[in-house]
């Protein structure tokens, strides 16, 4: 897709006959669907996800998205969405929290654990710690302490041992099906 | 409903439980505050209106049951448990109860005043249970006497033959009537002459069973909607670029630059209100850049060109403030306020086998709420709509109202799920900043404070400095305590009379209290221009520290196993009676020590390689004790194993009991470890999470072992911050046993660093 411009549709000619010129704009894929962002091309994922798809679970955290509340997959790979401005991810695929269920609603096994576990404090933060879960079971099927204390989110209500239970609770149920 | 309304039934608190035909032959059960010349509800209210009918239960045809949760959730399971509570006492089936957050139930009375529909509405100040406990179970009992009596008349049989279970009403003979097919005729029976009595406590089925939270699939889909989540087609987003200095004032502004950015709207200026005093700014000086999207406003606001001018707590620094609280205590000053003083403290002193003392020092902390501040308001000249994430919003009401001097009634305010509180969102300055914007702007505004502020104009918990003496007789026994505590108090500037200043600082009762004959409390002012406001379990999280620390001092002066010291000093189970009216049950307080004590492996001690802490507390006539095990491998600290028991009375859901124990035990541990605000030329030096680090996941212990109490028939006590006082010092306790460095000082790995 051509460089990202701060532009509009083209205006579609009243003929149906001119083939309509090529629409610019970033194409991104978000949960599945298809979505072409036509604004400020600087505008970071977190904003264009809350402010102009009002997907609101990706959280607001802080600048640099170091608690990790603001956490997405893009390309399958787990970044912070504030730190991500529009025009790098022209043709990427985007999972936010609202996608990790399948389209019948099945959770997430991870979604459920985290509900069996009640790994949940006021909850602001729990998309981040799932999505960052996520790619943690990704990369590692059976994850040691070790590698559960690599995450980078950070928790003020303090449910970092439910998460952990969670994470283990979730683990344990791949190796079951296994 | 008036007061003498014939099927009007007196309750405690003058309040009045009320029934009405919802829409479709729903049964709706209300409890409104009993009211003179109240006029009737409209009948539109009934219905889809639910939410306007008061703290209650309806349950439609079909048999599915709503309840509404009245106190703000941030995070404390209040959404949960209080719905429990009302459910239990219905018979209700938990699988079909749907619990919707209330918002502010308010209407005007007649001179105009706010009239609280719901009672008391606040969450996260470890009240919200206890207040429950005594208010809401009426409307469940109530509910299901009338379900029980439409039952009665259905079947042709007396009522007190018939049994409530899972939303059915069960006859002897085996029939069934389910409560939704029950709902249009008891809608429309009369109130009993008396409250229906509560459940004997042996037939509760959901209160002490564990309950996973209410909204729990909600915030693992995402889709559960925060005020920072809610949008409004019309509205602005405003970000704010506050003044560094609360007294400071804004001397130049281009706001060109800034304007000529795409989206933004307008930048408009944001003054604090009049009569604001040192300590408790309502708002900073502000400027605001308003804006079509959220990126659009921050992007205008990087490029505002302005100059502040600083005010006088410029002067300001916390390392000054420190040198305040050492000189006061140093000194040989008069106390601000003499807290409590039992014997004779002084005497005691002179005839003194042995004196100890020690000073810690606690540093200012913030909140660090998850969910930033942020408010939707939608002002019209006669009426005003908020979203607005509260602890409080009583108090919010107030701010509103005082703003917009709108009736009571035309004021409307929705509190759903809030991402954190711990006393931050008692305050309401974000809500006064986005009312006056909406005003100003003459459009709805969706405010949105970004990090940096967040941590630069917070109302903080002060710094403090404990300065602890001891004298112990020949017998070993604590014969006196004299506690000096130095702080800038969390209440001045809000009013209150300045010899109560230390309410905020300090307990009267808090531990060892009552069990020391000679027992001095005295309390210092320090006077600092920061803005300070309620912080989560103050103030127990400081004096908890110094007090509970320092018999683990007298306690190695002694030679003395410091479990067998503490429990020495709480001497034979016995009630002791406090000044707040309450008791403090030494029984209760030995039995969490001994709890802790005994899972952790405290017989081992002396021989452990491995160090172990202990603490115990009690606040508002619940207990708690943290045992700690810590290890060291180089300079590294580790934190192996922490055991909590609580003893809180009656325990309504003990999942979520337990949630709140491990996670006040992990804040108050991050805490403890790592954080602190610090000001340098009157500015606070933190602005990220950078540089108010919380805790790892790797820094945190793996598990937090929690023991709860039976606590039996003792009524219920709130637990949210409960687990917050003992963390720290359990911790600062292991860390002299596994290292022999003695940590006066917080946060705790800077000091340990330095001392090792």
């Amino acid at each position: 897709m051509a460089p990202a411009q701060a532009h509009g549709v083209p205006a579609v000619p009243d003929s149906g006959i001119v083939p309509a010129a090529a629409r610019g704009g970033i194409g991104i894929e978000v949960n599945g669907e298809h979505f072409v962002h036509t604004g400020d091309p600087q505008m970071p994922l977190l904003w264009y996800l809350r402010d102009v798809l009002q997907l609101t679970g990706t959280k607001y955290g802080g600048a640099h998205g170091e608690n990790g509340a603001d956490l997405v997959l893009v390309n399958g790979k787990p970044v912070s969405a504030i730190t991500q401005p529009m025009a790098k991810l022209d043709g990427k695929r985007i999972t936010t929290v609202e996608g990790l269920a399948a389209n019948d609603g099945t959770l997430h096994p991870l979604q459920q654990a985290f509900i069996d576990e009640d790994a949940i404090g006021c909850g602001y933060c729990t998309p981040g710690w799932l999505i960052a879960s996520v790619d943690l079971l990704k990369r590692k099927p059976q994850p040691e302490d070790a590698d559960i204390d690599q995450l980078p989110n950070t928790c003020r209500c303090g449910c970092q041992t439910r998460v952990r239970a969670a994470i283990k609770r979730a683990a344990a149920g791949k190796a079951e099906q296994a | 409903m008036s007061a003498h309304a014939p099927n009007g039934i007196r309750l405690s608190r003058r309040r009045f439980l009320q029934i009405l035909a919802g829409t479709a032959g729903a049964l709706v059960v209300g409890i409104r505050m009993a009211h003179a010349d109240e006029p009737p509800l409209p009948p539109e209210w009934l219905g889809n209106h639910f939410h306007e009918l008061g703290a209650y239960v309806r349950i439609d045809a079909e048999g599915d049951v709503l309840i509404g949760a009245r106190d703000p959730d941030t995070g404390t399971g209040v959404a949960t448990a209080l719905p429990m509570i009302i459910a239990d006492e219905l018979d209700a089936d938990w699988n079909r109860v749907s619990v919707v957050p209330l918002g502010l139930g308010v209407s005007a009375n007649d001179n105009g005043q706010p009239h609280w529909t719901y009672g008391r509405q606040r969450g996260g100040t470890g009240d919200s249970i206890p207040a429950a406990w005594a208010e809401l179970r009426q409307a469940g009992a109530l509910a299901r006497w009338l379900l029980t009596q439409a039952a009665a008349r259905r079947l042709g049989i007396a009522a007190d033959r018939l049994r409530c279970e899972a939303g059915t009403v069960i006859a002897p003979d085996g029939r069934r009537v389910t409560y939704g097919s029950l709902a249009d005729d008891a809608s429309k029976l009369d109130l009993p002459r008396q409250a229906p009595a509560p459940k004997a406590p042996e037939r509760y089925t959901l209160i002490g069973k564990p309950v996973g939270d209410v909204d729990a699939h909600a915030i693992v889909t995402g889709q559960a909607k925060y005020a920072i989540d809610h949008h409004e087609a019309e509205a602005l987003v405003a970000v704010l670029l506050h003044c560094p200095w609360p007294d400071g004032t804004l001397e130049s502004i281009d706001t060109a630059p800034a304007l000529a950015v795409k989206g933004v709207v307008k930048v408009m200026q944001l003054k604090p209100e009049a009569g604001q005093q040192p300590g408790h700014t309502v708002i900073a000086p502000a400027v605001a850049v308003l804006a079509k999207n959220t990126w659009a406003a921050l992007a205008g606001r990087e490029q505002l060109k302005l100059k502040w001018r600083p005010g006088a707590s410029a002067q300001e620094s916390s390392a000054a403030l420190e040198q305040q609280a050492s000189a006061l205590l140093d000194g040989d000053a008069a106390p601000t306020a003499r807290v409590r003083d039992d014997g004779d403290v002084d005497k005691a002193g002179k005839h003194a086998a042995r004196r100890y003392e020690a000073s810690y020092y606690q540093p200012w902390l913030a909140h660090a709420c998850p969910e930033p501040m942020n408010c939707l308001a939608h002002v019209d000249k006669d009426h005003a709509r908020l979203v607005v994430p509260s602890q409080a919003p009583q108090q919010a009401w107030a701010v509103v109202q005082r703003l917009t001097g709108l009736p009571a009634d035309k004021i409307e305010i929705r509190v759903p799920r809030v991402g954190g509180g711990y006393g931050r969102r008692l305050d309401h300055d974000y809500v006064a900043e986005a009312v006056m914007l909406a005003k100003a702007a003459g459009k709805p505004v969706r405010l949105l404070w970004t990090r940096e502020q967040d941590f630069a104009h917070d109302y903080y918990r002060s710094a403090s400095v404990h300065k602890l003496s001891a004298v112990i007789d020949r017998k070993r026994n604590i014969v006196a305590w004299n506690q000096r505590l130095a702080s800038a108090s969390a209440l001045s500037g809000r009013g209150v009379p300045a010899d109560r200043l230390w309410t905020s600082e300090v307990l009267p009762d808090q531990l060892p209290a009552g069990l020391v004959p000679n027992y001095r409390s005295d309390w210092y002012a320090l006077q600092s221009a920061l803005p300070r406001g309620p912080h989560r379990a103050m103030p127990q999280l400081a004096n908890a520290f110094a007090a509970e620390s320092f018999i683990d001092e007298l306690a190695h002066q002694l030679r003395e196993d410091p479990l067998v010291t503490r429990l020495r000093l709480l001497g034979a189970p016995r009630s002791i009676a406090l000044r707040n009216g309450g008791t403090l049950d030494t029984g209760r307080l030995r039995n969490v020590l001994q709890l802790v004590a005994d899972r952790i492996g405290w017989k081992n001690w002396l021989r452990s390689v491995n160090g172990l802490g202990i603490a115990c507390w009690h606040m508002d006539g619940a207990y708690v004790a943290h045992a700690i095990e810590t290890s060291l491998q180089g300079d590294k600290l580790g934190i192996e194993r922490v055991v909590c028991a609580v003893d809180v009375g009656r325990v309504i859901n003990p999942l979520g009991l337990e949630g709140q124990v491990a996670g006040a035990t992990l804040d108050a541990l991050s805490t403890a470890l790592n954080l602190a605000i610090t000001t340098k030329d009157g500015q606070v030096q933190q602005h990220d999470w950078k540089s108010y680090p919380l805790a790892s996941m790797a820094q945190l212990p793996n598990s937090v072992e929690t023991i709860v109490v039976d606590g039996g028939n003792r009524p219920p006590t709130g637990a949210s911050f409960l687990a917050m006082p003992t963390a720290a010092p359990a911790l600062a306790n292991a860390v002299f046993r596994v290292s022999a460095v003695r940590v006066r000082r917080l946060p705790l790995m800077k000091e340990f660093l330095r001392l090792s």
